[in-house]
């Protein structure tokens, strides 16, 4: 799944590279990031060539302006998460209020319904990125819980820990999990930061 | 890893110590039955969000069947008639439930007392609610693979704003697009993918040869092999110490296969995804004077443009053999890039062409066709139909000689694809479904070549 044990050395030599337009780098760093903005934005989204333009949109961003990342703020991986969530709601609700306005079919019915269902796609994006983002044994435990419907003593013999500890990784990935929820100042999306 | 989910443990765990309320209730059994049944509803954490039902349990005392219908009050759910045994637990034994009871995770007998408890317990309440709108945000990851055609077409529209200062020279561009669709292909590879058996194909004297490996192992093959051109360019050899048995590819391969103690494992993907990272960076940063440096072989060698070439040739070939082995399916490559590697064999023709002829394996030239450097001689016109096609025109009687249309003795016409299955020895060339006209010696003769381009 995600590789998130990348130094922050890889993030800054990645950003000097960047910045000195190395076009080696920038392949290296579609490779590493692609699929997580691509699926964040398709969560948003929930539709394949919007998705894809999330894409084009968030690459061409860092690679236009790589020095916008500042590696005190966090890794890049998160930086890059929380760029292709802001870029993804945006034309989210763009979109929508567009629809809104023609009231074509399908469209939401008012601007309640818009922000609801932006807030939606917008927690769905960010749990997404929580679960791919935390240790491994959680998300392990929550596979087996939730996916394979195997009960937390089940769980511990699956992976060969007491149950005290079965429990405890449910619990906790859950308390993870649920901050997809906790929503901060506009256009700094939470959930992108604590959990990476 | 473990360390890092210790420190998170910590983190996350301290503010819980905090709370000193903790302390009291802890020493505060906490039974499944007797008080608190009703107490749920009264501080309204829990309203509507306890979804096995509030534990509206008839009294302890049963009444008389039929007054309970009398009265109008709604019957008690079925599956509570016979009360779960009553399972007394601790506060922090509860509470450390609340991820598994959120999953649905626990006994029967586990979750009605956490049920019970949260009637009484206002933080373990507000958690539960909590873990169980988090549980509805668990979802199955969207599909992982995405259209190779994306890669190219959000590069370039990055390049064309902003034009680089270290472009990727245009022959590395295969290299660099192919090594990325394999390691894409490896991403999600379980211990099953990468034991799979794999068995190489490729053409040795003229005989279709094999060798078995596993997934891991030819992934160690092209590790070792891409290392030519590392060594070449001055980076590190990632056969380290051990000795090659020959300086060609097989050698290289068999040498390092050997070394390892164990079969080849998952491990070998960094190495060599560093190593790809690393030969695209440095022929980027060295490009213009390094085109024409000359990449040994063993028996034969390449200038550093043709040897990124076949590298991604055999990056493409491989992770085909890869593919099939664990049943996913595998595209070619982008046109452009497969018109650039059919431009290579084509121009490697004429050379084993001779090479063959030496060897006597091919007809020998025609006395009066002898044709001095630079002059137009015996020509074969290779079509090559599909995407990335093209048409080149091959000198048979020597390399050096110039490829000419009014000298084709032969023309023959083949896939793109199908030309390169030929040139990677895993179609025969008896059986190359070849649109053939002229020759019929001269175009055995090429056929034959191409495939004997092919090796490990």
């Amino acid at each position: 799944m995600a590789k998130k044990d990348a130094p922050p050395r890889w993030d800054r030599k990645m950003q000097q590279r960047l910045a000195r337009g190395e076009a080696a780098a920038l392949g290296e760093f579609y490779d590493r990031f692609a699929s997580l903005v691509h699926g964040l934005a398709h969560r948003v989204l929930g539709d394949e060539r919007a998705a894809d333009g999330i894409t084009r949109d968030v690459f061409a961003h860092v690679w236009e302006h790589p020095e916008t990342y500042d590696p005190q703020q966090g890794p890049l991986r998160s930086w890059v998460a929380g760029l292709t969530h802001r870029l993804a709601v945006q034309r989210l609700r763009a979109t929508e209020t567009a629809a809104l306005t023609q009231g074509g079919e399908g469209a939401v019915a008012d601007t309640e319904e818009l922000e609801r269902k932006v807030h939606r796609a917008s927690v769905a994006a960010r749990a997404d990125y929580i679960v791919q983002a935390m240790p491994t044994p959680l998300r392990a435990a929550l596979e087996l819980a939730y996916f394979q419907r195997r009960d937390y003593r089940q769980a511990a013999a699956d992976l060969s820990i007491t149950e005290d500890e079965a429990r405890r990784r449910l619990r906790l990935g859950l308390q993870l999990l649920s901050t997809a929820h906790d929503t901060g100042a506009p256009g700094a999306p939470p959930g992108y930061g604590g959990a990476a | 890893m473990s360390d890092r989910f210790e420190a998170y443990d910590e983190h996350d765990e301290d503010p819980d110590k905090g709370t000193g309320d903790d302390i009291e209730e802890r020493s505060t059994p906490v039974g499944s039955s007797g008080h608190g049944s009703e107490g749920g509803s009264g501080d309204g954490t829990d309203d509507g969000d306890n979804p096995s039902g509030r534990p509206d349990q008839p009294p302890r005392i049963p009444l008389p069947r039929a007054s309970v219908e009398d009265t109008g009050r709604p019957l008690p759910e079925l599956d509570e008639l016979p009360p779960p045994a009553p399972l007394v637990l601790e506060h922090q034994v509860l509470k450390s439930l609340l991820g598994a009871w959120a999953l649905a995770a626990c006994s029967a007998e586990e979750t009605a007392a956490v049920e019970d408890h949260l009637g009484d317990c206002g933080s373990c309440a507000e958690e539960a609610l909590r873990l169980r709108g988090a549980v509805g945000l668990l979802q199955r990851p969207e599909s992982l693979d995405l259209d190779p055609g994306l890669r190219t077409r959000v590069l370039d529209s990055c390049l064309e704003r902003r034009p680089p200062r270290i472009p990727i020279p245009k022959w590395a561009l295969p290299y660099d697009a192919e090594t990325a669709r394999l390691d894409a292909l490896l991403q999600d590879f379980g211990d099953a993918e990468w034991h799979a058996p794999v068995r190489l194909r490729w053409f040795d004297a003229d005989e279709a040869t094999s060798r078995r490996t596993t997934v891991a192992g030819v992934m160690a093959h092209l590790l070792s092999v891409d290392g030519l051109v590392a060594v070449a360019l001055g980076l590190d050899d990632p056969m380290g110490e051990t000795p090659a048995d020959a300086p060609t590819p097989a050698g290289r391969t068999e040498a390092y296969w050997r070394a390892s103690h164990f079969p080849p494992t998952r491990s070998v993907r960094t190495p060599w995804r560093e190593q790809s990272h690393d030969l695209v960076r440095t022929v980027s940063f060295t490009g213009g004077t390094t085109g024409k440096l000359a990449v040994p072989y063993g028996d034969f060698s390449l200038p550093l443009h043709d040897a990124m070439l076949d590298r991604a040739f055999e990056c493409w070939v491989h992770a085909e053999d890869i593919a099939d082995a664990v049943d996913y399916p595998y595209e070619p490559p982008s046109p452009r890039h497969l018109n650039r590697m059919i431009d290579l064999a084509a121009r490697m023709l004429p050379a084993v062409l001779a090479d063959r002829r030496q060897k006597g394996l091919a007809a020998p030239a025609h006395g009066r066709h002898l044709v001095p450097a630079g002059m137009p001689g015996r020509t074969l016109r290779l079509e090559i139909e599909g995407h990335g096609g093209g048409e080149w025109l091959i000198p048979l009687d020597s390399p050096a000689a110039l490829g000419s249309a009014e000298h084709e003795v032969a023309h023959v016409a083949l896939d793109g694809v199908e030309f390169c299955q030929l040139a990677a020895g895993h179609v025969p060339p008896a059986e190359a479904a070849a649109g053939q006209v002229g020759d019929r010696e001269a175009i055995r003769d090429v056929l034959y070549a191409a495939a004997s381009m092919s090796r490990m």
